[in-house]
């Protein structure tokens, strides 16, 4: 049921009012990274390895030092040595130390005081390289003979006997798994293969620098987490965290991308370098593909029993994932655990390993590992369904994870809302759209466990009784909304009276960055409580004005009352009157609450699509699209929609085109987006919504996180499209019309 | 006691154990516990895991736990 038909009761939760930041971004005032300047500004320009894996021999900067403008050159050698762990990686991403480990890594930086004098610098940079052998495919990487990219990486979890490239495996599950293939009717498997895909924001990374040479700095730059970006950057310039000051822009898209650094510390330590005159640096549209996080590739095998009837009785997979050469980037936990969330099947085995390739370190990338995972998952189910003659909604109807079953990763759910969606959408219209000639219909469930992570946020009543809320979590994709409708319905107050600020790492306590779909449940749960804290204020301070105990007053439509006739007769004090005398009655007033908010609610989704492929080129065209996905409680519906129609585009860009190609030197063939194929508006229909609200008990509104669980179906419901409507299975992305064409062609329809 | 339920790949910490009973009437407790009773598993618990008690993954660890309870330490995902 859409929200707009439910009767909440609330005053302003489930309403559409205008986007607080509309105006600024279509106005051309919103600030991003790029539009950040200060007064002696330099730019920065990087100098990139264009080898997969070589060498560091020799790096001369003595011309590009000598030209007028330029101001400072750094290498490895200026930043601080002795990092371990995570900090290590990040630092050596940063800046390559012996070993350049991918195309594009960055070797040297240059600051000069206009950009295009940085770039010729950077040119006349002389780096002197031995080439090593290198590997980018998965599963050429850990084959016998591999060029090993990082010896002794690979923690005690790896079994003896793999490739040193092989630096993780993970394995969990439960039921007997060889009775459980023994009863099914049918067993199938398969593999499945995924490139890397980019997060394709819009915005490039951009930041803007400066640091003296007492080692206090600023940061302006546009990022999902300002504390990660403080965090991050001090470890890797060795400089305590409580001496960067970090603002975040406004931000043209994250999608996971924006989580970690890639070049910030550049500019901090090319700005200490030139005297601490500040130091922006932008990356291009071609460098963001080469040198930041895409998600990982992939190379997975699923194996599935079903009975006749459709009850899956065992599922099995073991996947391989790519990373880049850092460890820990790919995503194999969350893999595992999305794989058959979905379902509630007896016997169960997962099992996977991360491997490292000379590609960039991969980054999060909207439920990292979860579309990856359901691509081999949800098109294996598919393809059973088929095979038995089942209808695919009906079909997971059967085996769906319920409230209280147990999870393929272990707990139990708590209140979820697969069924639900699952039976909406099997009820849409679209369902039951007719199909004609070379058109095919595709269906996909999809999970995320979301997250809550780190939150403080403080609200402050102001003297007119408008309110300022300062959050930590970069808007992204709507929270600045969402958490103003929070706010001003448990104040009682107009939406328009509330104003949410994102603010920079001095204001608040440390806060995660908008990520794991946590900002409207996290940041907004945190909302609610500094207002209940703020109005416990105002009750005492009209308690007092009217000489009654605080336990005698009672906060509603903005105002304090009396609660009930023994409180006395008192006409009520709006939050304006009490805002108004806030100086003479105590001072001022606030609310603020910082927690690791527990109760967060799993999000599950169904999609289904339509398409036509045309058999003589073998391109691919969406007919029709729906998102079917529980938000909990939609707070802004528009926004949520947004969400869902985004994910979905973003997945079917992943199934139908995108991909990182590379040549067999290891250089990246398509790092611009005219090589690298996005949807745009005009190669989709609208994408329909549906939100299911099954309210999450574990917030004060019911909210579920609603930003990734949408790219998840995409990738298998497309694949399910296509084979319905050629005959073919493809098992590999993207399906770009080439692939199709060869697959009908293979089929003999062609 | 309560029983926590670890993931597979702890199995070769715990001497083959995938379920262990531990003492404690708070989830810090049992944490504590855990890493005494099972020294191996520490590093791993310190680097960071998620505690799912009764189907909610739960970040307060003064929450209060009996046995009965179902305890799940599963993989810290975060997100995009």
């Amino acid at each position: 049921m859409a929200k707009d038909e439910l009767k909440t009761g609330y005053r302003l939760i489930g309403t559409r009012p205008d986007r607080p930041d509309g105006l600024d971004k279509v106005t051309g005032r919103a600030r991003y990274g790029a539009d950040i300047t200060a007064p002696g500004m330099l730019h920065a320009a990087v100098v990139r390895s264009p080898h997969a894996h070589a060498r560091i021999i020799k790096i001369d900067a003595s011309k590009a030092l000598a030209l007028p403008g330029v101001k400072a050159v750094i290498t490895r050698a200026d930043f601080p040595t002795g990092l371990t762990g995570e900090d290590w990686n990040l630092q050596e991403n940063t800046m390559a130390g012996d070993v350049a480990l991918y195309d594009g890594h960055a070797v040297a930086a240059v600051a000069a005081t206009t950009k295009l004098l940085a770039q010729d610098a950077a040119l006349l940079i002389e780096v002197e390289y031995e080439i090593l052998p290198h590997v980018t495919d998965v599963d050429a990487a850990m084959a016998p003979g591999a060029p090993a990219i990082r010896p002794g990486s690979a923690d005690p979890s790896v079994p003896e006997g793999m490739h040193p490239n092989v630096i993780r495996y993970i394995d969990f599950g439960h039921g007997d798994l060889a009775a459980g293939f023994a009863a099914a009717d049918l067993v199938r498997e398969a593999t499945y293969k995924t490139e890397a895909t980019h997060q394709g924001y819009i915005e490039p990374h951009a930041c803007l620098g400066q640091m003296g040479a007492d080692g206090r700095g600023e940061m302006w730059v546009c990022t999902q987490g300002q504390w990660y970006i403080r965090r991050m950057s001090a470890a890797v310039l060795g400089i305590e965290a409580a001496n960067l000051r970090v603002t975040p822009s406004e931000i043209g898209g994250g999608f996971g991308g924006k989580t970690t650094i890639f070049m910030e510390p550049l500019s901090l330590a090319l700005s200490k370098k030139a005297g601490g005159r500040p130091v922006k640096l932008v990356m291009s549209r071609s460098e963001v593909f080469r040198a930041t996080g895409p998600t990982a590739s992939t190379s997975m095998d699923v194996k599935i029993g079903m009975k006749k009837d459709g009850t899956i009785t065992a599922g099995q997979v073991y996947f391989r994932m790519q990373g880049g050469a850092f460890p820990g980037m790919s995503p194999i936990s969350e893999a595992l655990q999305c794989a058959f969330a979905c379902y509630d099947v007896p016997a169960l085995k997962h099992e996977a390993v991360e491997v490292l390739a000379n590609r960039p370190k991969a980054a999060a990338y909207r439920a990292p590992g979860s579309p990856m995972a359901a691509f081999a998952v949800e098109s294996m189910v598919d393809e059973l369904c088929r095979e038995l003659g089942l209808d695919p909604i009906a079909t997971r109807l059967k085996n769906a994870a319920r409230n209280g079953s147990k999870s393929s990763f272990g707990p139990s759910y708590n209140q979820i809302g697969l069924v639900e969606s699952l039976e909406a959408a099997r009820a849409h219209p679209n369902y039951a759209a007719p199909l004609g000639p070379n058109q095919g219909r595709g269906v996909a469930s999809g999970f995320w466990m979301n997250h809550g992570g780190e939150t403080s946020v403080s609200l402050a009543i102001g003297e007119d009784g408008t309110v300022g809320v300062m959050v930590g979590t970069p808007d992204v994709g709507g929270s600045r909304a969402s958490l103003a409708l929070m706010t001003a319905e448990t104040l009682g107050i107009p939406y328009e009276n509330v104003r949410v600020n994102i603010v920079e790492t001095g204001a608040l306590g440390v806060n995660e960055p908008t990520h794991g779909s946590r900002a409207t449940f996290a940041s907004g749960k945190a909302a609610v409580e500094a207002a209940r804290q703020a109005i416990g204020e105002m009750c005492r301070r009209a308690a007092a004005e009217w000489g009654i105990d605080a336990d005698a007053v009672e906060w509603k439509d903005g105002a304090a009352h009396p609660a009930g006739p023994n409180a006395g007769k008192f006409p009520p004090l709006t939050i304006a009157e009490i805002g108004a005398s806030m100086g003479s009655t105590g001072g001022p007033i606030s609310g603020h609450h910082e927690s690791v908010p527990g109760g967060v609610g799993a999000s599950f989704g169904a999609h289904v699509v339509d398409v036509e492929v045309d058999p003589e080129t073998g391109r691919t065209t969406v007919l029709r699209y729906l998102v079917v996905q529980d938000a909990g409680r939609a707070i802004h519906p528009a926004y949520v929609e947004g969400q869902y129609q985004g994910g979905a585009v973003q997945g079917i860009g992943w199934a139908l085109n995108e991909e990182y190609v590379y040549g067999t030197d290891g250089r990246l063939q398509n790092s611009i987006f005219l090589d690298y194929r996005v949807p745009v508006a005009s190669d989709l229909p609208m994408i329909d919504t549906v939100i299911v609200e099954v309210p999450n008990p574990g917030h004060p509104y019911g909210v579920r996180g609603v930003g990734e669980t949408g790219i998840t179906p995409p990738l298998p419901a497309m694949a399910s499209a296509i084979a319905a409507a050629t005959g073919a299975r493809l098992r590999s992305l993207p399906m770009s019309p080439p692939k199709v064409l060869a697959a009908i062609r293979a089929k003999g329809r062609g | 006691m309560v029983e926590v339920n670890l993931w597979s790949g702890l199995r070769r910490l715990t001497d083959g154990a995938q379920v262990v009973s531990v003492e404690g009437t708070t989830l810090r407790e049992v944490l504590r516990n855990l890493a005494v009773t099972h020294p191996a598993l520490e590093p791993t618990l310190k680097s960071g895991v998620s505690v799912s008690l009764n189907g909610v993954i739960e970040t307060n660890l003064s929450t209060p736990i009996s046995a009965g309870d179902e305890v799940y330490l599963i993989h810290r995902v975060k997100g995009g």
